[in-house]
């Protein structure tokens, strides 16, 4: 059986296709989702990609936050349903309320697009499941506002629940602790900044982001049973 | 009555402002010297129908806690003028 990936298109995304070929080339069955509706088809994970939603004015995710599509998807992330969100997608789950924190701008002001290391945190996750502890992935980051912020008292609970997913190996942004990916309390919530999506194919220079994929879709048949 | 609402965006205290910083740090280089705390944020102005002050005042808060900030990095002053 195949796991059905929904992957939400708004305006101003441009990760999606990636996503659904990534997800495809692996067994799965991506399909977009528009953000404009407000049920989602019969899906057993969702992906929130990369890109601009809706311009990213005011803040990244400020408005996508309340697309009608963004009720149905915290349905179904309360609901146990496997949910990952991908560098602007990471930025709309911490608008939404479905992750902690918030991404600001990189520390340097720069526009970072460049390949880089991680480090497996945790494998408890809807994303690492099928990778090791320790492990280095090389997955690369495109994003502007990935300086991963919270408050010391949910950095500290971050780090007592085991909820830090993937760390850069050197960080390139100014993330608190190193962050690139946390998930939420159910660990079927994680959001990174880095793109898997871009690391699935020995021709993009990485095949690592496939092992991410690979947690989702088991994931998403374990969550669909 | 209509009230001129301005509401200044600031990051909240604490939280690592790196675009002030690099104003900071340009301003000695420029010959602007004793300048420090700069912190950058962005306004927004806009008109408000209510009742009375209080009521404008109440909604305003409710759209910055809801959308024009991120609570979790920022917070808002609010200004309020009767047209």
């Amino acid at each position: 059986m195949s796991s059905r990936v929904g992957v939400v298109q708004f305006p101003g995304t441009n990760c999606e296709f990636d996503v659904v070929e990534a997800v495809t080339a692996l067994g799965g069955q991506g399909e977009l989702v528009w953000h404009g509706d407000s049920v989602l088809p019969q899906v057993d994970a969702i992906v929130v990609p990369g890109g601009f939603a809706h311009g990213d004015y005011l803040r990244p995710g400020a408005i996508a936050q309340f697309s009608p599509i963004m009720n149905a998807v915290k349905e179904f992330a309360n609901s146990g349903g496997p949910v990952v969100g991908i560098c602007n997608g990471f930025q709309i789950l911490t608008e939404t309320g479905l992750l902690p924190g918030a991404l600001q701008k990189n520390s340097g002001l720069k526009f970072l697009c460049q390949p880089a290391q991680l480090r497996v945190e945790t494998t408890e996750s809807v994303l690492t499941r099928s990778a090791e502890v320790g492990q280095i992935l090389s997955v690369p980051i495109n994003h502007f506002e990935g300086n991963f912020t919270c408050s010391e008292e949910t950095l500290a609970e971050l780090r007592d629940q085991d909820r830090i997913v993937v760390t850069y190996v050197d960080n390139p942004n100014g993330s608190m602790g190193d962050i690139a990916g946390v998930c939420n309390e159910g660990r079927n919530v994680v959001g990174l900044m880095p793109h898997p999506e871009r690391a699935s194919n020995a021709l993009l220079g990485s095949t690592d982001g496939n092992i991410m994929f690979s947690s989702l879709l088991e994931a998403a048949i374990s969550a669909s049973v | 009555m209509t009230f001129s609402v301005l509401v200044e965006v600031q990051l909240r205290p604490g939280i690592s402002d790196p675009q002030g910083q690099t104003i900071e740090r340009a301003l000695p280089t420029l010959g602007f010297d004793g300048v420090s705390g700069v912190r950058v944020g962005k306004s927004m102005r806009f008109s408000v129908d209510a009742d009375n002050e209080a009521a404008a005042r109440a909604q305003v808060d409710e759209i910055c806690q809801k959308f024009l900030t991120n609570p979790v990095i920022e917070d808002a002053i609010i200004t309020l003028d009767q047209q």
